[in-house]
């Protein structure tokens, strides 16, 4: 068994790490780079608590050979802030009570991050369609749906202002 | 603290501050407990029996010991044989022979899933292929899954010892009815006989799981002196130091368990299932092991809430009145005893005034992972088949289903089921205030329906202790052994800023290791704002009273003639007006001289307010695909007092989303084999964000004497009305009365044909 | 332990080769069934053959008219094309269906065809379309109609050696149009309990010619000719609607599974046959 040595970006950095070839996206990253905010619900892509970002795009990491991730560039929930400054989903996510447990969290805030990158004003139904993918077993995802909302206002406006 | 109206005032209770564990939650920070790294660690994994039920003849682990990379093997020769001794968690509890062999199983597998052996090598791979070289030697032997098949009276005996306990003529018969519970009051027959009408159903409701979304795991650093770390995230970290201990005869002091970030329990983590395995993989590889659980483990051999059958009969007079009430049922323990009969039993008529009632209630181990708490355990499925009677008496009789619950519910001085009168409970606030509710008016289009339903949890006590220490700058720390699973740390700090008169943002609430804080009890039961916070606001108020006492030497004066006013001290003494505050107490009185100022307080409250609920649910039912779709609810609660309320409003919300995932879409599903068929997020159906619309909430506030703030505890209440609001309003949408759950489209469109 | 390899071929010779060369090989596109199953122990893939890095097998082009769609586009991606969304609107529907939004930005078209799931919910509604794929083996390339592909549960007719690189999808004339529709316990995140893809050619007013697709109602996915018969020379009516719905639950081989009864099944499918025809014929109607 020989181990494949990956290349990539993670959060802007250059990682490289060494994984075998049906090790997961997901376990690379908490396991070789002990980024371990990207957390495993379920190990099939059912409940989101895996989600990063791949070349921009959000995917499940439990579903992503490693290997795939040769000379691309993933995000985590690591990388959301800038530096100590909370991104504005991080900061309405808090101010909503939008997580109890806090475990789906960051898949959430990558989903929601992807959404509001492609879509700045989704609607209620938009939001909740978009994270379907992602579980969460405590809230009901009432604070959730007005967190992503209440950041997507900020967005526009600072958009506006910018 | 009072204003005019007599409503206390406070500056940090009932404000929403952003929680003390916040930032690292939304950072990737936290440490959950599969997150945790310890030098050295390896990797162990569990070997589950794919039988239901079946004999072990025997295990050979020698290929698998031999793999390299290997460092140790465990099977259930390697724990200590148990004497007998049953054991109270808090949310339920049990004998502590049975958690041992649901850790690994011993000379029977009792359910698919069920630990046989265990591995730990240097990488998680290799103690996956580990696995595949050990051989079990299997006598199947028949299985029953079914809870109305398990009482059969040819029904597959899962333990040869069991006796039905509490039967009126005791019997010698080996049965899977573990016991029999009754409650009564008058006579229920000549209650039912009083009535004008009486409504009566058989129902019935799969098993589900708390579906908490982290799978349990932990690491263990068993030490050559007997010496054991345990990091592990679960609603108690004092649980799992006793029980582990219990089970491998450990001395409870020589184990020390920090309790990592938990990623959901709803009861779910209130009971054990890898610790023990670990301590014994570390011990005999000498190496730290980590053990995780995988999805399907979690579904296969964690803790579902039962299924249960239930018969129900009610009647009430012409004027809505009820007379008597007859409510027989049996829940499904999974393969060892305990379902929750008890406490089924007292919540299933606890929010009506009936003169006349017979409750009965039977426990029934089957094939199938050992049920555990899940929020209200026990009691929402009861509360179904009792709410959805009720539904039916109030359309039969032609009253509105608020009124007819006003003319009926419970309120103060009433008898509680325990027998002793209730206190302050504001069931009659909450229906008032949800006659009046726009919900409750709003018109409904075709195909649709709304329905309502109550529920009631008695709410936990239980011991806790907290410490609260005051630093040389004035800042405070909290420490409780109290998991935090919603927010409890930040209702912690908020009830001493309260009591300190110091900002929310000056206290610092943690959660402290088991060998750093004096025992508590496991977050669960609704207890932990209650009795930890009750502890908090002792300890906070032991902590003023020295700083009071600082001051009255500081200024020369009596103790008594100091007042602590916002936050100050305040000299009353006459010509010594004078005024210190926390800083300056901190600083001047030099703790280094006279020493820090810190206090603990422990508590074993008897007296938790109760839990009580109702909900107002729409729907639309797809006539032609049986689909449901949930469109509007209001959840109301009387919560005593809401210490956080945006915390409070979640865990409504999270019960209620809960219920309606129990009510519509998910169950357990047994293959022939008595597999389990659906142990994955696919087919385990939990709602998603899509099915769901805004859950809006309403908190009544009728303070709880009993503690310091008038809380009740709120998280087991919402999951009670769910199941029974949402089978109402899919029984008015189609005009048939649903009485199975969960409510599936199929099931849907069956009923309704059978009722054609 | 035999761990897999990964391979990131160049070409879609080298790929065959690859895939030749080792039996047990498999083709990963999206790799949302594949790492689940491997996963689960269900498949032990001797090397993993990542085909999205070969020239030409992402993306959509235009092809006779119609559409040529690369296997390893992702279902997401199918959104961004204008043109296909107008054409074939229950296809890219269907197909965004699967799922997540994680889940599509990875799943393809080709690999919920070559997973050969009777429940996949882009397979009826290709089949409705008549879409064909190219499938480029050891012996060179084939084009042959998506239906061909699915054998039963889980098995292709590919020979060994053989991956689909491309799907396509014909004209549509200006009157045309297409519609699938699920049944799913949720609104997201479910395997279909029974599924119906519809295409129709209308003119003026009048089905010129239809084809009804089943999925999760048999060991394979369904195309049922006398369900597209009982529409053609009609404006769908309730007669014609009721024919076909009554050729639907007669094609309908369902079993009863942890997903769904057997008879809940083709009463559905006739359901949701029914509603998809009349969304296609009012697309058809609104293109005219």
């Amino acid at each position: 068994m020989s181990k494949i040595l990956v290349s990539t970006t993670v959060n802007g950095e250059a990682q490289e790490f060494a994984c075998d070839p049906s090790t997961s996206l997901l376990d690379a990253l908490r396991t070789e780079l002990h980024l371990t905010g990207t957390k495993e619900g379920c190990g099939s892509g059912d409940c989101g608590a895996c989600t990063v970002s791949l070349d921009g795009e959000m995917v499940c990491s439990c579903l992503v050979l490693a290997a795939e991730a040769e000379g691309r560039s993933i995000g985590t929930v690591e990388g959301i802030a800038e530096g100590s400054a909370l991104h504005p989903l991080q900061t309405r996510f808090l101010e909503h009570a939008a997580l109890q447990c806090g475990f789906c969290t960051p898949g959430f805030l990558v989903a929601a991050k992807s959404l509001l990158e492609k879509n700045p004003d989704p609607d209620e139904t938009e939001i909740r369609y978009w994270l379907a993918g992602n579980l969460c077993r405590c809230t009901g995802y009432d604070k959730i749906v007005r967190a992503v909302q209440h950041a997507a206002a900020d967005l526009r406006q600072e958009r506006t202002v910018a | 603290m009072n204003d005019m109206s007599g409503k206390p005032q406070y500056r940090v209770v009932g404000t929403r501050p952003v929680r003390p564990d916040g930032i690292d939650k939304v950072t990737g920070k936290a440490v959950f407990s599969a997150d945790h790294f310890v030098a050295g660690m390896i990797y162990g994994a569990i070997l589950r029996s794919p039988h239901a039920h079946a004999r072990i003849r025997s295990i050979d682990v020698s290929k698998a010991a031999a793999l390299p990379g290997v460092q140790a093997v465990v099977t259930g020769a390697d724990f200590p044989t148990l004497q007998s001794l049953e054991v109270e968690l808090g949310e339920g509890g049990g004998n502590i022979v049975d958690f041992s062999r649901n850790c690994m199983a011993r000379d029977k597998v009792y359910y698919d899933g069920h630990a046989v052996a265990a591995v730990a090598a240097t990488t998680l791979a290799i103690a996956t292929e580990a696995l595949e070289l050990i051989t079990v030697d299997y006598e199947v032997l028949p299985h029953v899954t079914d809870l109305a098949a398990a009482m059969a009276p040819d029904a597959p005996i899962l333990h040869d010892k069991i006796r039905t306990k509490g039967l009126d003529t005791p019997s010698d018969k080996p049965t899977n009815i573990t016991m029999r519970y009754v409650k009564q009051h008058g006579d229920a027959a000549a209650g039912l006989a009083r009535a004008k009408v009486v409504a009566r159903g058989s129902f019935s409701s799969a098993p589900v799981h708390q579906g908490y979304l982290e799978p349990q795991a932990c690491t263990v650093s068993y030490n050559a002196d007997g010496q054991v770390l345990i990091w592990a995230s679960s609603q108690g970290a004092f649980m799992i130091r006793t029980v582990t201990a219990q089970i491998l005869n450990i001395p409870i002091a020589d184990i020390r368990v920090t309790p990592l970030e938990i990623g959901g329990g709803f009861g779910g983590k209130t009971v054990i299932y890898l610790e023990p395995v670990a301590v014994l993989l570390s011990k005999k590889s000498g190496r730290p092991v980590r053990l995780a659980m995988s999805r399907s483990d979690v579904f296969r051999a964690t803790g579902p809430a039962p299924g249960t059958v239930c018969d129900v009969a009610i009647g009430a007079d012409e004027n809505g009145i009820l007379t008597g009430a007859e409510v027989i049922f049996s829940g499904s323990a999974g393969a060892f005893p305990g379902s929750g009969t008890h406490p089924a039993a007292i919540c299933s008529l606890a929010c009506y005034k009936i003169p006349d009632y017979y409750i009965e209630g039977q426990d029934v181990v089957t094939n199938m992972a050992c049920t555990a708490a899940y929020r209200s355990p026990g009691a929402p499925p009861i509360i179904f088949a009792v709410e959805s009677v009720i539904d039916e008496l109030a359309n039969t009789l032609g009253i509105d289903p608020i009124d007819f619950r006003l003319r009926n519910a419970v309120q103060e001085g009433d008898p509680s089921p325990t027998g002793t009168p209730f206190g302050p409970i504001g069931l009659k606030e909450i229906l008032e205030a949800a006659k009046v509710h726009q919900h409750w008016s709003e018109p409904l289009g075709p195909n649709q329906g709304r329905g309502i339903a109550a529920g009631y949890w008695p709410n936990f006590g239980g011991q806790s202790t907290a410490a609260v220490s005051l630093t040389d700058d004035g800042t405070v720390i909290v420490t409780t052994g109290s998991p935090d699973i919603g927010g409890s740390r930040a209702s912690m700090a908020m009830m001493a800023a309260e009591v300190i008169g110091l900002p929310y943002e000056n206290v610092r609430a943690i959660v402290a290791d088991t060998s750093s804080i004096g025992y508590s009890m496991l977050t669960g039961g609704s207890r932990t704002t209650f009795a930890t916070g009750k502890a908090v606001v002792e300890a906070a108020e032991k902590v003023v009273d020295e700083m009071r006492s600082r001051a009255a030497q500081i200024w020369g004066v009596d103790g008594s003639e100091v007042e602590w006013i916002d936050g100050e001290a305040s000299c009353t003494a006459p010509g010594k007006e004078a005024r210190l505050t926390i800083k300056q107490i901190a600083g001047k009185t030099g703790m280094s001289v006279k020493g820090p100022i810190s206090a603990e307080s422990t508590v074993n409250p008897p007296d938790p307010g109760p839990g009580i609920a109702v909900q107002i649910v729409d729907v639309e039912v797809d006539p032609d695909t049986g689909t449901v779709t949930v469109l509007r609810v209001t959840a109301l609660q009387d919560v005593g007092r809401a210490i956080h309320p945006s915390y409070v409003e979640g865990q409504m919300q999270g019960g209620v989303v809960q219920g309606i995932g129990w009510a519509l879409n998910e169950g357990y599903v047994f293959n022939a084999k008595g597999q389990l068929d659906n142990a994955g997020f696919l087919d385990y159906r939990i709602p998603v964000a899509s099915d769901l619309p805004m859950i809006s909430t309403v908190m009544i506030e009728v303070p709880w004497p009993s503690h310091p703030f008038g809380v009740k505890g709120v998280g087991e209440a919402p999951i009670c009305p769910p199941m029974g609001a949402v089978a109402n309003a899919v029984s008015a949408a189609t005009g048939v009365r649903m009485r199975h759950l969960p409510m599936s489209p199929d099931r849907i469109l069956s009923d309704i044909a059978a009722a054609q | 332990m035999t761990s897999a390899t990964y391979h990131a071929p160049a070409s879609v010779a080298e790929a065959v080769g690859l895939l030749s060369a080792n039996p047990a090989a498999k083709v990963i596109a999206g790799g949302t069934d594949l790492i689940v199953q491997t996963r689960s122990g269900r498949v032990k893939p001797s090397a993993y053959v990542d085909i999205k890095r070969i020239a030409g097998v992402s993306g959509i082009r235009a092809f006779e008219g119609g559409f040529a769609i690369g296997a390893a586009t992702p279902c997401t991606a199918l959104l961004e094309d204008a043109a296909l969304c107008a054409a074939w609107p229950g296809v890219i529907e269907a197909a965004n269906l699967i799922g997540s939004v994680q889940v599509r930005n990875r799943a393809t078209m080709g690999g919920n065809l070559c997973n050969a799931s009777p429940a996949a919910d882009s397979v009826p509604a290709l089949i409705a379309a008549g879409a064909t794929c190219v499938v480029a083996g050891p012996g060179g390339e084939r084009v042959v109609p998506v239906s061909a592909i699915p054998a039963s549960p889980g098995r292709t007719s590919l020979a060994p050696g053989e991956f689909v690189v491309e799907i396509r999808l014909p004209a549509q004339p200006a009157n045309a149009s297409d519609a699938y529709l699920r049944a799913i316990p949720r609104t997201e995140m479910d395997i279909a309990v029974a599924g119906a893809g519809v295409a129709l050619v209308m003119e003026g007013g009048v089905c010129k010619s239809a084809r009804v697709s089943l999925g999760a109602v048999a060991p394979t996915v369904l195309l049922v000719e006398a369900a597209g018969a009982a529409l053609v020379g009609t404006t769908l009516d309730d007669a014609a609607l009721d024919a076909m719905g009554e050729a639907v639950r007669a094609a309908c081989k369902p079993i009863d599974d942890k997903r769904g009864t057997a008879s809940y099944r083709t009463h559905t499918a006739a359901v949701l046959a029914r509603r998809a025809a009349l969304i296609a014929r009012d697309r058809a109607g609104a293109k005219a």
